[in-house]
């Protein structure tokens, strides 16, 4: 039986409310249970999770709404008090929390020292609205949020372009503004390397590397997966790059995107073709067919990382792969790769690996679960929209990767499981003993069945990062699982396994002509990369601690849908708000 | 007039709020000062409406009205003139007045006359009859009648020769400024105001010559008795300063607040003499003896101008007293609800003070955005008429207006400054 409550005008952000619904779904005798804001997109996540009630379409989007599945009626009260004392510690801690709060643009101002850049993590449907609202103020953004449309996306970055301001983002998860980590992000030595990326994890795996040979990374700009699509053409990766460039701090640039649209890559290449300093470009997923003098095209993420490293102590470029020792005896039915990644950009760099390796042999499934998927290998990215409707980010939480891994022993062709465990600012507080326990038992699992297995793992970290770089392999490595240093030596480690190579691309240096650019920045952009930023993060309240440990200062802005989430009123209160003309 | 954005507009509107001087100057028939009230015209309260769309109350006002023009002899002619559309009917609004309840007013009603001094903008409200069966509650017995012309021959005649004797009239800003420190609001609570009106007063009527000594003692008694006889002039007051805010014709500033039983109007002045209507709310509150919720009427009257102009239920914590009689719980909460009302407002009123809250001005300039954005709707404290005429009052409370008229009133104004989407 379904039960509906409903706690009026109690906003709180999703991440928050989805980590309840954890905790609620396990107490006995609830056999189903999901709280979310009232909004229409959750009304029908609800229905179309089976709990959908009359009650629940009364629900503003302002509202809290918890449905319960019971046949237990007085579990209703006690999922009721769960939430009570959940939302009031978090109330609790709110009060607690360093310096003042505030609840709209005025006061957010108004508390703010000299603010320059605004963290965005509020649902996908406000957050282009006030990514608009922190430009009208004058702040540099990060839009952590996604589900952003691209139309928006590429009105935010031109008005951000003419007013001299970076938008990173929309679905930016990392960025190191002078040394300070926005959002999932690790910490890192500062250095003379800059990143511009578009992919997160990419970005963390770089830095990281890059962090453990002893080298460091000031700015980290992101610039959103989208970017470097035809339509926004790079706005952002651009104006970061020419930023960089100016920056007479910065000895090596690093670029790191998918694959561009033709056209913007030919944008990008002609522009770091302007540039004089080294420049390490990956685009993850194309084998490089040529070197250039002074842009080195790297293959893997690894690889961009120990030549960033290279180019910035004054050596030649040159990358070895490596592997893992493994001491695992497979039945020659074990043929298949898994690997159940909670960082995009890994996944799609193990994909990428592994088909080079068996292209000749293998034959794939299309298939929008997967990011690689044949009759033996499986490769599956976790943090995918797929796997985290409702559901926290699998950085965060730790349940879809063990249910995945439990499930994987089941088949006996499988000879190699690959995980990651990003860990850093943002991340769950200690990823490796929650997949630990799954691990060994997988292990265990296998073995009574007369077979071994081989689960690599590695970590995304630096030795300055809160849940400890050495602490969480040595937890791994402890349940079994076999450390690899990166996912470039994981994927090979695992291809190995299954007597694979991935060749190295040999490639000869080539010359290109280029056009001339304006390589200025505007004062805006170098002043914010030069400094600490003083942010005004709006949305997720652990993004302001993060920004605050940094020593930076932060402003939390305790956003709430504005008009009663109503839309059209939401526009027109923002065009009301910034009109601006001599006429009216 | 150039304003660059929608604050500097708003601006110019609470700065001619704050510099509005309005005098009270004379008392007069209102036919003499609002042309439009020719034989068989009415005004009545808040936006446009038909008779057959008013309430029971403001039908009897109506019969009363015309009796006491004597357009019919008895009710049943009354009705049958307002029935077959023989009254025309005006807003009060439109014709520079402003009308409590069902602010019916016919020709021969005396009116209030306050000049704003700044602009020279006049505005007319008639005269608070008392309590206990009134016209404006929608009671038209003989005794309502009977008053009605002795405040036509008696009362407004004396008030306006008394006012007269005074060079410049009475400057109203010095008894909003006097009563609010005493605990007024001037919406549920005028008793403060009234008194320190009858100080005034008085002695000016005792020494008129060509009055008798009769009615100096009726009217000075009446006054004594009419705890709420300075709304009215407030009502003018709001009504004066706010048309002279309007000149502005920019911004999001609400310019007007009225009822009529039916719908709840606002202006914003932006959109100039443009109403943004959605159906009203019923009040909430305390009931007389005998009477509950099942038998109140729904929200009228153009007395909310006093909210508008940041008095009334926006500045509760101004009279603790009349908290609990209007419903809410005591101090506490009415430092509650006027802190509340801080943030759907612009400024706070330097020439209201309010002691009780810490020698802070009262709020000033509704922001028809804020509201919006807020989803906090301004709070009115009124009167509960009876459902039926002739009971007239039966209970005291607060009521909001419907946020509709705040959401209709921003998207036009955006529209026409070129919003689409």
């Amino acid at each position: 039986m379904l039960y509906t409550i409903i706690k009026e005008n109690t906003y709180k952000d999703s991440i928050v409310l989805m980590l309840l619904s954890n905790k609620l779904s396990a107490i006995d005798g609830v056999s189903k249970v999901s709280i979310m804001m009232g909004t229409p997109a959750n009304k029908d996540i609800f229905k179309s999770s089976g709990l959908g009630t009359d009650e629940l379409e009364k629900a503003k989007p302002n509202d809290i709404v918890i449905v319960v599945d019971t046949d237990q009626e007085q579990k209703v009260d006690e999922v009721k008090e769960e939430v009570e004392i959940a939302l009031k510690g978090e109330s609790d801690s709110q009060n607690t929390s360093k310096g003042q709060e505030a609840h709209n643009w005025k006061r957010a101002m108004e508390l703010a020292n000299n603010p320059n850049l605004a963290l965005i993590s509020i649902p996908g449907q406000y957050a282009a609205m006030e990514a608009e609202n922190a430009l009208n103020e004058g702040l540099h953004v990060f839009m952590f949020s996604d589900n952003v449309s691209k139309e928006d996306e590429v009105k935010l970055k031109q008005k951000a372009h003419e007013k001299g301001l970076l938008v990173m983002g929309p679905d930016c998860g990392t960025a190191l503004i002078h040394g300070v980590p926005l959002a999932f992000t690790n910490n890192v030595n500062e250095g003379d390397i800059g990143i511009v990326g578009a992919s997160g994890t990419g970005i963390q795996e770089v830095t990281t590397i890059i962090d453990r040979y002893g080298k460091g990374v000031t700015n980290a700009l992101g610039t959103g997966g989208r970017d470097l699509s035809t339509e926004v053409g790079a706005i952002t990766m651009l104006d970061s790059i020419k930023a960089l460039n100016q920056d007479p701090k910065v000895k090596v640039i690093t670029v790191i995107s998918k694959p561009p649209a033709e056209e913007v890559q030919r944008k990008v290449l002609n522009l770091l073709r302007n540039i004089d300093k080294p420049v390490v470009t990956l685009f993850l997923g194309d084998k490089p067919s040529y070197q250039e003098e002074n842009i080195y095209h790297a293959y893997t993420l690894e690889e961009a990382a120990v030549v960033a490293v290279q180019l910035s102590n004054g050596d030649k470029p040159n990358f070895e792969p490596t592997t893992a020792d493994v001491n695992v005896v497979l039945k020659e039915s074990q043929v298949g790769i898994k690997g159940y990644y909670s960082g995009g950009t890994l996944a799609s760099e193990a994909a990428m690996l592994v088909r080079d390796a068996f292209k000749d042999t293998m034959t794939e499934e299309q298939s929008d679960r997967y990011v690689l998927k044949t009759n033996t290998h499986e490769i599956i990215d976790l943090g995918d929209d797929v796997y985290t409707k409702g559901k926290p980010h699998p950085m965060i939480d730790p349940e879809k990767r063990i249910e995945m891994l439990e499930k994987s022993v089941n088949d006996p062709e499988t000879a190699v499981i690959m995980i990651d465990n990003v860990i850093g600012n943002g991340g769950h507080e200690d990823m490796a003993s929650e997949l630990a326990p799954a691990i060994k038992r997988i292990l265990d699992s296998a073995r009574q069945d007369g077979r071994q297995l081989a689960v690599l793992a590695t970590v995304v970290g630096t030795a300055q990062d809160i849940q400890g770089y050495e602490k969480q392999m040595e937890i791994l490595k402890e349940s079994g699982a076999i450390i690899c240093k990166t996912n470039d030596q994981m994927v090979r480690t695992a291809i190995q396994l299954i007597c694979g190579k991935v060749e190295q691309p040999i490639v000869d240096v080539q010359k290109f002509d280029y056009t001339k650019e304006n390589l200025a920045v505007d004062d805006k952009v170098m002043s914010f990369i030069n400094m600490k930023p003083s942010v005004i993060n709006i949305g997720l309240k652990s993004f302001t601690e993060a920004v605050q440990n940094s020593g930076s200062e932060c402003v939390q802005f305790n956003w709430r849908p504005i008009a009663g989430g109503d839309e059209k009123l939401m526009k027109v209160l923002q065009f009301l708000n910034y009109y601006e003309g001599g006429t009216i | 007039m150039g304003f660059r954005t929608i604050n500097e507009a708003n601006e110019a509107v609470i700065q001619k709020i704050i510099a509005a001087a309005p005098f009270l100057t004379d008392v007069v028939p209102a036919k003499s000062v609002i042309p439009e009230l020719k034989e068989y015209v009415l005004l009545h309260a808040g936006p446009p409406m038909k008779y057959e769309n008013m309430t029971d109350p403001m039908q009897g006002s109506c019969v009363g009205a015309i009796l006491f023009e004597g357009w019919a002899k008895d009710e049943e002619g009354a009705r049958d003139l307002l029935e077959n559309d023989q009254i025309t009917f005006i807003p009060c609004h439109h014709v520079n007045a402003v009308g409590p309840m069902g602010g019916i007013t016919s020709p021969n009603m005396p009116v209030l006359v306050v000049v704003n001094k700044e602009s020279g903008h006049e505005a007319y409200c008639q005269m608070n009859e008392g309590i206990g069966a009134v016209l404006r509650f929608g009671a038209y017995n003989e005794q309502v009648i009977n008053r009605l012309h002795w405040m036509k021959d008696v009362l407004g005649p004396v008030l306006s020769k008394a006012l007269r004797t005074l060079a410049e009239g009475l400057n109203v800003n010095v008894l909003f400024a006097k009563a609010i420190a005493m605990g007024d609001e001037f919406h549920q609570r005028n008793i403060a105001a009234s008194l320190a009106f009858l100080k005034e007063i008085a002695p000016i009527i005792t020494s008129l010559e060509d009055v008798e000594k009769e009615q100096c003692t009726e009217v000075i008694q009446f006054l004594a008795d009419t705890d709420q006889f300075f709304l009215n002039i407030a009502m003018a007051a709001g009504k004066a300063m706010m048309d002279a805010a309007r000149t502005i014709e920019h911004g999001t500033v609400v310019t007007a607040m009225c009822r009529n039983g039916e719908n709840f109007g606002i202006r914003i002045a932006g959109m100039g003499d443009e109403w943004f209507t959605a159906p009203v709310n019923t009040p909430q509150g305390l009931y007389f003896t005998g009477y509950s919720a099942e038998d109140a009427n729904t929200d009228m009257g153009d007395s909310a101008i006093t909210e508008t102009i940041g008095v009334g239920g926006m500045a509760m914590i101004a009279a603790p007293a009349v908290t609990r009689f209007v419903g809410t719980g005591g101090f506490n909460d009415a430092l509650e609800t006027s802190n509340q009302m801080t943030e759907i407002c612009i400024s706070e009123n330097p020439n209201f003070v309010i002691p009780t809250w810490d020698f802070k001005g009262a709020c000033l300039g509704i922001d028809a955005r804020k509201v919006v954005e807020t989803g906090i709707t301004p709070v009115i404290n009124t009167g509960i008429a009876h459902k039926i005429a002739g009971y007239g009052q039966i209970g005291a409370g607060t009521v909001h207006p419907p946020i509709e008229c705040f959401e209709k009133a921003i998207t036009a104004y955006a529209e026409k400054l070129g919003f689409k989407g």
